[in-house]
């Protein structure tokens, strides 16, 4: 994991260039002292992550920063220089999904698809760290990403799966 | 067709878009760029009643990137409502684009566009607003009395019953058929209450004006009603229909906010004004001190009964808050008995007396559940008070009174959406295998035996309810949609129907491939674009499945019926002997050709024509989906918080043509519901001001507060409906409320009248029933 080196950045038009890198890829980002990733990784044309609240309160905005979930909407641009940034279009695509973006489709997880992103991301990292966790961890893992169409009970249905596609994956390999 | 020979209907089919969301893919009104966009904001009162004496702008306009800044003087004052109804619109004509008066703290004073969000901003902190502060009401059942500041004061307002009262909307209807609680044994009369609540979908309202290549305005908008928005932008901003075009893209959640025509006359203004394109999107903070919330709600339910459990008399009298403006004030009050009244046969007389007051806090609207909510809370909670004083069991109570199949209601016909009702009767009705099921999963009698002796401070208890809610508006509410068909034997379904992340897309698909004897990946649905798609009132009134979906298998079948004719040719056999099936058309003695030769017949061989077909949809009735929930609770009485054990919904909506999205739509709408119960409240300051604008302090559900929750379907035959189905997606909100507030009073016998069931008010309950 790389160090930030906010202190050594220099404005250049009221503009900082960071250099991060981004769903396994190096990428450089212009951006305002007082933007935040989420703004910046939406003006760069990465869209996957939602902005629901802006506050931290609703998990739209999860990514991977540094090895955890966070809420870009709460990390300043700046100090993601040098950071190590996974999105949602980081995890898989239609072409090739994730087991989990599967398990989300499988078990009717998604309705309007909002939060799913952030979720998608939660869930993640949850299975990485806890290949079978049991409801109260996923209920634990999924409680900052906040819904209101489903009632979470397909989502949590839908990690259960996930979790079982996952360790099926392994133990084949 | 019996549902035993669905092959594509009543299928766990995968939702359309679901894997393209999961992949984070730029669906929604936000995700696009456009050149050149600018950053439209608008500036809010900060009083809750004034009237702008001045306003300046000049050094707004002065900042750099501000390239345009509109006040009262610059738009057209026209009055409507933003209720985003069919038109005409039963809500008061009272609200125009800007105005010289603000009615409620966060009311529109001004708009600017400028190049980036930081000079739009700067730009609102330079208007110079002189306030002239007028005193202000917030209590609604002050609102008609002598001295109450009258809030729409304004001359061309219309369609106000009451306007010096602050009276937005007002209906009384009875029936009487002998003296009223002459036949009682017992009358109770006893008043309940519901606050201020917030929808709350995750997306924020978020609209992108622009101009195509003939100067028409182009509105790109998180919206649920797409064609309304289209004609009451040209009626605000006194443009021709044919100059605007509206696209939906996808919608990150509603629940009746987003039918609200809210900020697409604003940024059109400035679209207009700049040449540019312009984007508005609402902070979370904005959602909810500036969208709309559920009308809060005063219910007083009077109602008699005899010893042999029949329901003698029943007068509900309800006030709404609508806020600081009237949308949807007639329709949800209506609506409030509408939805209800008819579950119960009520043997002698019926009175409603409804009303709708203006007062000077945030705009209600559209809400998921539409007055039932409020309606059902008082209603079920009052059914189990009849049932304890007259000392019959609650559920063979309940069983006793509600409607059954074949039965009808005056309040039918009588209470219509703001005008008079539809006559009908009850086609179809799972309500009594509802609560056979719930009772069933929950283990009612067991459990009710096991808590009926109970010592120390938790106690637990059971508590149910009956509910029903319509499947449109009937002789109303219209959709359509056009099909047409492709090369290699798949359909373009074109639709007006607003999919909001109901899942719509992909039932209406299913409907049309069920018909068209493909797969429901072979249908390619599109919806909606005012400029591509037919028609379609949009998604409210829980009417996509119901009326939508009638027109989509109208549409199907006539463009089957077209591929037959050609079939027919192909395969020299009469068309009466052939069939859809598998992707051919299938002769009786199993002679067959695809749809791909078909398609290509049509287009390239022989009498040329496009298979194609719209068809239009109209209700003439609204069968109502119901259900029955059921609620195990354990009260801490030392401390009052109420955790739920145990939730049971069962629902009848008909076939359900997508089981899994049936249930998600049920499953959402309970958890909603307990937040209604539980947690949620808007609160205010005494000068008005929203104190918990944010998710941090407006407390919704997240995945830890999930209770165990389950939605059992409950299959019946709608005849009505497309492939036997009624709707399903708001009935599952109106149950938490009395479900819970009955096992709360089963487990202490102290009852809540006034939502959200916080833990002091359960305290204050159980202290006062002790005293």
């Amino acid at each position: 994991m790389k160090k930030n080196k906010t202190e050594s950045l220099t404005a250049e038009k009221g503009l900082f260039t960071i250099a991060l890198t981004l769903n396994g890829r190096p990428a450089e980002f212009r951006v305002k002292p007082n933007e935040f990733l989420l703004d910046a990784l939406r003006a760069h044309g990465w869209k996957g992550t939602k902005k629901g609240c802006d506050t931290g309160d609703c998990g739209s905005c999860a990514v991977m920063f540094n090895g955890k979930p966070e809420l870009a909407c709460m990390i300043p641009a700046v100090t993601a220089h040098g950071s190590v940034v996974g999105t949602i279009e980081g995890v898989g695509t239609v072409d090739r999904p994730h087991p989990i973006q599967e398990a989300f489709v499988e078990a009717g997880g998604v309705q309007c698809g909002f939060c799913i992103p952030g979720m998608v991301i939660s869930a993640k990292h949850l299975l990485e760290n806890v290949p079978d966790p049991s409801e109260a961890e996923i209920k634990k893992a999924l409680d900052g990403n906040l819904c209101r169409c489903t009632g979470y009970v397909k989502q949590i249905e839908a990690v259960k799966i996930a979790s079982k596609k996952l360790r099926t994956r392994r133990a084949s390999k | 067709m019996e549902k035993k020979d669905f092959k594509v209907v009543n299928q766990r089919v995968d939702k359309q878009d679901a894997l393209g969301l999961a992949c984070g893919h730029p669906v929604f009104a936000d995700d696009m760029d456009f050149t050149g966009m600018l950053y439209g904001r608008l500036l809010w009162s900060p009083h809750a009643h004034a009237r702008i004496k001045k306003i300046d702008v000049a050094a707004a306009l002065k900042v750099p990137g501000v390239k345009a800044v509109l006040t009262y003087k610059d738009v057209p004052r026209v009055l409507r409502t933003t209720a985003g109804q069919g038109y005409p619109e039963p809500s008061p004509y009272d609200t125009c684009t800007l105005d010289n008066k603000v009615r409620f703290v966060g009311d529109r004073v001004a708009a600017v566009a400028a190049e980036t969000p930081e000079a739009a901003q700067e730009a609102l902190g330079l208007i110079k607003v002189d306030y002239e502060v007028l005193p202000a009401l917030f209590d609604p059942l002050l609102a008609d009395k002598p001295g109450a500041p009258v809030i729409h004061d304004e001359p061309d307002a219309r369609n106000i019953p009451d306007a010096k009262k602050n009276i937005a909307a007002k209906f009384e209807f009875e029936v009487k058929n002998g003296e009223w609680f002459g036949a009682a044994d017992f009358v109770f009369e006893k008043t309940y209450s519901m606050p201020y609540l917030q929808h709350c979908a995750i997306e924020n309202h978020t609209v992108i004006t622009s101009l195509d290549q003939h100067n028409r305005l182009v509105i790109r908008t998180s919206t649920q009603v797409p064609f309304h928005v289209r004609r009451i932008v040209a009626q605000a901003l006194q443009i021709p229909v044919k100059k605007i075009r509206v696209i939906k893209p996808r919608i990150g959640g509603g629940f009746g906010s987003k039918q609200e025509v809210l900020l697409e006359d604003i940024c059109s203004a400035l679209t207009l004004k700049t040449g540019r394109p312009v984007r508005i999107e609402y902070s979370r903070k904005e959602t909810f001190i500036s969208s709309r919330t559920r009308h809060p709600a005063v219910v007083r339910l009077k109602t008699g009964v005899k010893k042999d459990g029949a329901i003698t008399d029943a007068e509900m009298d309800i006030t709404l808050n609508t806020g600081a403006y009237g949308s949807h004030a007639l329709t949800v009050m209506m609506c409030s008995g509408s939805h209800t009244i008819p579950l119960y046969k009520v043997a002698n007389n019926i009175k409603f007396i409804g009303k709708s007051v203006y007062t000077n806090l945030p705009v209600s609207g559209a809400y998921r559940g539409y007055g039932a909510t409020q309606g059902f809370f008082a209603w079920e909670s009052q059914m189990d008070i009849m049932a304890d004083a007259i000392g019959m069991d609650r559920v063979e109570f309940r069983k006793r009174n509600y409607i059954k199949l074949g039965e009808g209601s005056p309040v039918f016909k009588a209470m219509g959406e703001g005008r008079e009702g539809v006559e009908q009767v009850i086609t179809s009705t799972g309500l009594y295998e509802c609560i056979e099921e719930g009772m069933k999963a929950i283990k009612w009698k067991e459990k009710r035996e096991k808590y009926r002796h109970q010592k120390g401070p938790l106690r637990r208890g059971l508590g149910m309810c009956g509910l029903m809610q319509g499947s449109g508006i009937p002789e109303v509410d219209m959709g359509c949609a056009t099909i047409k068909m492709n090369e290699d034997g798949s359909f373009n379904l074109l639709m007006g129907a607003a999919d909001l992340g109901t899942g719509s897309d992909t039932i209406l698909s299913q409907i049309a491939a069920e018909v068209l004897g493909v797969k429901v990946t072979d249908i390619i649905a599109h919806s909606s674009d005012t400029d591509l798609t037919p028609f379609d009132v949009g998604a409210y009134a829980s009417s996509t499945t119901f009326i939508s979906g009638g027109a989509v298998k109208k549409a199907a079948e006539r463009v089957r019926d077209m591929i037959i004719e050609v079939g027919a040719k192909i395969l020299e056999k009469k068309k009466e002997d052939l069939r859809l099936e598998g992707g051919k058309v299938v002769a009786r003695d199993g002679a067959s050709c695809s749809l791909s030769e078909v398609a290509n017949t049509s287009l390239y061989y022989y009498n040329q024509h496009q298979i194609t077909a719209s068809a239009s949809h109209f209700g003439h009735t609204s069968p109502p989906p119901f259900a029955a929930h059921f609620a195990e609770v354990e009260v801490d009485t030392e401390t009052g918080k109420v955790k739920i054990l145990d939730y049971i919904s069962c629902v009848d909506c008909g076939t359900a043509i997508n089981p899994t999205l049936a249930e998600g739509q049920n499953d959402g709408a309970t958890l909603n519901g307990i937040g209604h119960t539980l947690s949620e409240e808007m609160e205010f300051s005494s000068a008005g001001t929203p104190l918990n604008a944010s998710f941090r302090r407006y407390k919704i559900p997240s995945a830890a507060d999930l209770p165990p929750m389950k939605t059992i379907l409950i299959p019946t035959f709608e005849p009505n409906g497309p492939f036997g189905a009624k709707s399903v997606s708001e009935i599952g909100i109106n149950g938490p409320l009395p479900a819970i507030a009955n096992a709360i009073a089963d487990a202490t016998g102290a009852r809540l009248y006034n939502g959200p069931f916080t833990p002091d008010k359960v305290l204050r309950a159980i202290k006062n029933k002790a005293s």
